[in-house]
């Protein structure tokens, strides 16, 4: 692996409007040909830092670099290496989605038979070339996502940022879209930045993610340095289903060595403990005769990570105002989430 | 910004809405011809030195004059051409799009305005020559170098005077999110500017300078008019409207208040065309300096908003 070089980077970056702190002190480095996912709630400042790093916002204060360039400073060197996916991206209703990518062409001093070759290979890429000589009006959702992949091809850019690219697509445009996606940077070699809330499918396709939360980026590296951090922080949560579902086995649970606390969530347990006892357990409702229907470590996956996450950013703003609170609590949080 | 300039022109010239005014200009030339044809038969017969400039500012008895009409209706060119020049772009997407490209900012709007200008002059040069045509036509009169100089003067004058108008509607898609909401305040302005910037000219003049009796007239009479009168020359459709009549009218000796000694000892004659365009300098640069104003203040105004969907 000889792509360590970091491509972009931010150094401290903050953006304030007014009062409200939309990206707090930022420090960010994203290396060379990686998909990087950018994870958030709606108004963490995401779009902001896309907008930031593409010289399009100017930060309070920090910076950020793009290939050495300063995105502030030199933001047109920026848009030369940079391909820019906004979400809910649109087009010119009245022209064809092929005069569309050949008005962006143009802008990037594409012209002639050399853009309109590479207009053809990029439409057939995104499997658009059926409907592109159709008016970019008529185009659904799908279709305007696919024209803006190759509309942020064209000026063969070798870093992509694209924001909440999967809002709105069906599943299997979902899928398609995120092969397209691992072909960018696998094939190609470009580093692909995507922001999104949309975790599933992010995970699916990301080297590494960033946790961002009001503005702060609250964890960052591959999906499962994620999961160990976090477990060796605030220990592991089992989830256990037996049958039959008596509260004897709670006391039992209760009384093993290691285990912090046992909660009832419906039909199963959840006990969280501060080492791996998946192996305990099972022995313990074997010996007194419960049949086990459902044991999952919870905690691997993106989707729980990121709650977690959350739940950490959530304490910690607590507990500047209002004192830390009971673990309890957010287990019972936690759990009602779970219901929903 | 080339490929900017060319695709809003062609966006410009292809849209129903360039076609639409086109047209509407188009039949009010035509009406203002027949009217202009009619009115000219009543004029006196010591009166007919540059009868074919005539053509241009005579109304018939319920149409008005060719002029008059292109300082009304030319507002409406620019506030079409304009009210939605960067809205539309922000309320459909593509802004984002646009300012992700490595072009500078400023390319977006200086592009939108210079294709809006260049479909101003592409309509104002056609109607005005398309209205010299149907002169030349119908009436068979005929124009020399220096009538036909005055009324390429008056083209460009109405040119300046549409852009600005052009720069205001920019200006107003800048400002606010909604195209509907643009055009609204693009339109009062001109219906201001139009109709009751006069009214509001004479109510201050009154008011500042009353004029109720005889001690009083003799006292705020000059005083009252000049004030009416630099009250009224703020309006661009005033500025023009004095402008143009100078021009395409060379009897027409000042502008502004002349007193009787002055006038005594005066030859009656014309102006020759660079005594005309002597008076109106002012007018000119004036109308100028609007449209540049409100260029400037889109110009602004867009670099500095945040470019968020």
């Amino acid at each position: 692996m000889t792509q360590a070089r970091t491509i972009i980077e931010t150094r401290e970056l903050t953006k304030r409007y007014g009062d409200i702190v939309a990206v707090d002190s930022l420090n960010l480095s994203i290396r060379q040909g990686e998909v990087f996912g950018l994870l958030g709630p709606n108004g963490a400042g995401k779009t902001t830092t896309t907008l930031m790093l593409l010289g399009l916002t100017e930060p309070t204060s920090g910076s950020a670099y793009i290939e050495g360039h300063n995105c502030t400073r030199e933001p047109i060197a920026v848009k030369k290496l940079v391909g820019y996916l906004p979400d809910n991206v649109g087009f010119y209703g009245d022209m064809t989605g092929r005069e569309n990518l050949r008005f962006t062409g143009q802008l990037n001093g594409m012209r002639g038979p050399e853009l309109e070759k590479r207009i053809d290979q990029l439409l057939e890429r995104v499997g658009m070339t059926h409907a592109a000589d159709r008016k970019a009006g008529t185009y659904s959702r799908g279709m305007k996502q696919r024209l803006g992949i190759a509309d942020v091809l064209i000026k063969n850019p070798s870093i992509v940022i694209m924001d909440e690219p999967t809002l709105g697509i069906d599943p299997e445009g979902m899928w398609e879209l995120l092969q397209i996606i691992r072909e960018l940077a696998e094939q190609d070699g470009r580093t692909v930045l995507i922001s999104s809330h949309q975790l599933y499918q992010v995970q699916q396709v990301c080297d590494r993610v960033g946790i961002f939360v009001k503005g702060k980026l609250i964890a960052c590296g591959g999906i499962k340095d994620l999961a160990n951090q976090l477990q060796a922080e605030s220990g592991y949560s089992l989830e256990l289903e037996v049958v039959p579902n008596d509260s004897k086995l709670e006391n039992l649970l209760k009384s093993m060595p290691g285990v912090d606390e046992v909660t009832r969530e419906g039909e199963r347990f959840l006990i969280h403990s501060s080492q791996d006892i998946r192996g305990n357990v099972t022995q313990i409702a074997a010996e007194h005769g419960y049949s086990l229907q459902y044991l999952r470590h919870r905690g691997g996956d993106l989707d729980e990570i990121y709650r977690r996450y959350f739940e950490k950013a959530g304490e910690q703003q607590h507990g500047r105002e209002s004192g830390p609170r009971k673990t309890g609590n957010i287990l019972q949080r936690m759990g009602r989430r779970k219901g929903q | 910004m080339g490929a900017l300039y060319r695709k809003e022109l062609a966006d410009h010239l292809n849209s129903p809405r360039f076609i639409l005014i086109f047209c509407l200009l188009i039949v009010t030339s035509v009406a203002s011809f027949f009217g202009a044809i009619n009115g000219i038969q009543n004029l006196s017969a010591d009166n007919k030195n540059f009868l074919f400039l005539k053509l241009f500012t005579t109304g018939g008895s319920a149409i008005p004059s060719f002029a008059s009409f292109l300082g009304f209706l030319g507002p409406l060119v620019g506030l079409t051409l304009g009210f939605d020049a960067i809205n539309r772009e922000r309320s459909q997407g593509t802004l984002n799009r646009l300012v992700a490209q490595p072009i500078y900012r400023d390319a977006i709007i200086n592009g939108k305005f210079l294709a809006g200008a260049t479909a101003v002059a592409v309509i104002v040069y056609s109607i005005g020559l398309f209205f010299c045509g149907a002169s030349l036509l119908r009436t068979g009169l005929t124009f020399n170098g220096e009538e036909l100089v005055r009324i390429l003067v008056f083209l460009t004058f109405s040119i300046v005077y549409i852009n600005f108008w052009l720069g205001l509607a920019i200006f107003f898609s800048v400002l606010s999110r909604h195209a509907a909401t643009s055009a609204l305040a693009g339109i009062a302005v001109w219906l201001f500017f139009a109709f009751f910037m006069s009214l509001v000219a004479k109510a201050v003049a009154d008011a500042l300078f009353p004029i109720n009796n005889l001690i009083q007239a003799a006292n705020n009479m000059v005083k009252n008019y000049s004030c009416n009168l630099v009250l009224n020359r703020i309006s661009p459709y005033y500025l023009f409207s004095e402008a143009i009549s100078t021009i395409l009218d060379p009897s027409v000796r000042s502008i502004g208040i002349v007193t009787s000694e002055q006038l005594s000892g005066a030859i009656v004659g014309y102006l020759p065309l660079g005594q005309s365009l002597l008076l109106v300098w002012p007018h000119l640069a004036g109308l100028i300096a609007l449209m540049l104003a409100s260029f400037a203040a889109s110009y602004i105004c867009f670099m500095r908003q945040e470019i968020r969907a």
